[in-house]
């Protein structure tokens, strides 16, 4: 079989096995749409002329629902399957190694599309958030989406090398993604925090995902908004890319398929 | 008869541990070999390095031709592994995984065919973690064979199975060596050894101590006879390289029947606890 069949036949696998997991259920799919309640029903304001909260904070999910879906996702798992065998195992067939990550891939994929979907839906029809409806946003979303998402799963491999043992591996990674959100712009609306966090957070993806996101689903009018006063779409895929740069290098150079003694 | 495995001068160490101090062996294509020795002999760092798990200090290495630390995917097609212990597939179920893994092979075995082999028919539809351990491990004996190898090596396979398991693995193991499989074994059960390898190899403190068949390992095809008997309210016992005569003499001594009496050979286990305790 060709590495691309046996990929799709890893991600078949990959999704049986995670939908079997009530726990990664509940965490990766669910948590993010029950964060969405809570803070949309809390923070009702009006943040600019048409925007609420809610709208924002719906862009900055789904933003951070690429990095919970395939970064935290992947750098929980991976230290996982290391620790019980499942890598050796693999590592002792024939299997090609791309076909392991390409069925990750296809999970991370799957688990994302439902992720949205729910959360557009929440957004949607409890707070009023409104969908793009000219084909221009929409592409905005899918590259966006696209970029995101290759970045977040290949940092999550790369990161999958730093925990010594899957049991540190959540106590490790949930902190970084809650940093990150904070700092982002999901959380806290990002002009308001203080210009040096937004510095640093500029160099993290998560920020430039939350203002592409915010560019989809917020009028044109909030670009004033934006510390850059524009959406900024050149940067934003500058950033996204030397990201992607930087997990496929280091995923290629620090994989291990064992733990290492 | 060509060499499956070959090995010269293998090393291995861990800080100030010689896992593997220069070990010399081959196996035969087609051949059933058992590599013996206590914990942490070193059998299992052996094992992984043919298997290309773990790189070598020193020494050179090949497995049906190839260095095993450079060998590529169409290597590890003709190849089967059995580790020493294993806690995957927890939520995929014994059919399942032996679907999804025969994907990866170029002439995998059927699937049903190796659940049967293995025993596991009525439990085909059991997830990993709902399996018991001797279970379990038949799992892993299950998807060691499933592409079809050349050549299989199994760490300590019988781990855990009960006495009936084990003959149905003897059968499975004589099965695939018919079919010329290569095996490479280890295992603590001597009698297993004797019952399903063509040499065995004992291994100490990461060196080869002796490589034998079964029947002439430590010389134990000259080895004394051991005659026990009870005399005047007493065991006795005598080791000697003329039983019959031994016998016959007794049996004039205390006319008739004798009490007690065994007549046994050292059975593989006792040449091979003498060697290791030689050794130590
Ligand atoms: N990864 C490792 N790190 C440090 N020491 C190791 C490592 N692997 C093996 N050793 C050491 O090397 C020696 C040989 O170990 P090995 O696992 O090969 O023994 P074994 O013959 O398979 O034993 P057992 O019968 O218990 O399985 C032991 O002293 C062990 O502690
Ligand atoms: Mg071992």
């Amino acid at each position: 079989m060709s590495t691309f069949k046996i990929g799709a036949s890893r991600g078949n696998l990959e999704i049986r096995q995670f939908l079997r997991q009530r726990e990664s259920v509940v965490f990766t799919l669910l948590f993010p749409v029950l964060l969405l309640l809570i803070f949309g029903s809390v923070f009702k304001d009006t943040i600019a002329p048409g925007v609420t909260f809610s709208q924002y904070f719906v862009a900055g999910m789904i933003a951070s629902g690429l990095l919970n879906t395939g970064f935290q996702q992947l750098a929980i798992m991976i230290p996982l399957e290391r620790d019980d065998g499942t890598l050796k195992r693999l590592r002792g067939t024939p299997m090609p190694p791309s076909s392991y990550f390409i069925g990750k891939i296809l999970a991370v994929l799957a688990s994302m599309v439902v992720q949205i979907i729910l959360l557009l839906l929440v957004g949607a029809l409890i707070f009023g958030v409104h969908l793009p409806t000219d084909i221009g946003h929409w592409i905005t979303f899918a590259w966006v989406t696209l970029l995101g998402i290759t970045g977040s799963t290949l940092l999550g491999i790369a990161f999958s090398s730093v925990p010594r043992s899957g049991r540190g591996a959540s106590a490790m990674v949930t902190p970084i993604v809650l940093v990150l959100q904070f700092t982002s712009g999901v959380f806290f609306i990002f002009n308001q925090l203080p210009s040096w966090m937004q510095n640093v957070a500029s160099i993290f993806p998560l920020k430039w995902l939350t203002q592409g996101m915010r560019s989809v689903f917020l009028p044109e009018s909030f670009a004033s908004q934006e510390v850059a006063k524009s959406w900024e779409h050149g940067r934003v895929a500058l950033m996204l890319s030397i990201w992607i740069v930087v997990g496929l290098v280091l995923a290629l150079k620090t994989f291990r398929w064992e733990r290492s003694r | 008869m060509q060499n499956a495995i070959e090995i010269h001068g293998l090393l291995k160490t861990y800080g100030e541990t010689h896992a593997v101090a220069g070990v010399d062996l081959e196996v035969q294509a087609g051949e059933v070999f058992a590599l013996l020795g206590p914990n942490g002999a070193g059998k299992t760092t052996t094992i992984e390095i043919l298997e290309g798990y773990r790189d070598r200090d020193g020494g050179t290495v090949s497995v049906l031709g190839e260095d095993p630390a450079k060998a590529g995917l169409s290597w590890r097609n003709k190849i089967g592994i059995v580790l020493q212990s294993n806690n995957d597939a927890a939520e995929i179920t014994v059919e399942e995984i032996l679907n999804f893994f025969s994907d990866y092979y170029v002439n995998p075995r059927n699937v049903d065919e190796v659940i049967n082999a293995v025993g596991l028919e009525e439990k085909r539809k059991s997830r990993g973690r709902e399996l018991s351990g001797g279970q379990r491990r038949r799992l892993d004996v299950a998807l060691g064979i499933l592409g079809n190898p050349e050549l299989l090596f199994l760490d300590e396979p019988t781990t855990g199975f009960d006495p009936e398991a084990r003959r149905a693995f003897w059968d499975l193991i004589r099965g695939l060596r018919a079919d010329g499989t290569t095996i490479l074994l280890t295992t603590h059960y001597l009698d297993e050894a004797e019952a399903l390898a063509d040499r065995v190899g004992v291994i100490n403190n990461g060196r080869i101590v002796e490589v034998a068949t079964p029947a002439t390992l430590g010389g134990r095809d000259n080895a004394k006879v051991i005659v026990r008997w009870s005399e005047g309210g007493n065991m006795k016992e005598e080791r000697t390289d003329s039983p019959t005569e031994l016998l016959r003499s007794l049996s004039a001594r205390l006319a008739g029947e004798i009490p007690e009496l065994t007549v046994s050979r050292p059975t593989l286990e006792d040449i091979y606890i003498s060697m290791i305790e030689g050794e130590a």
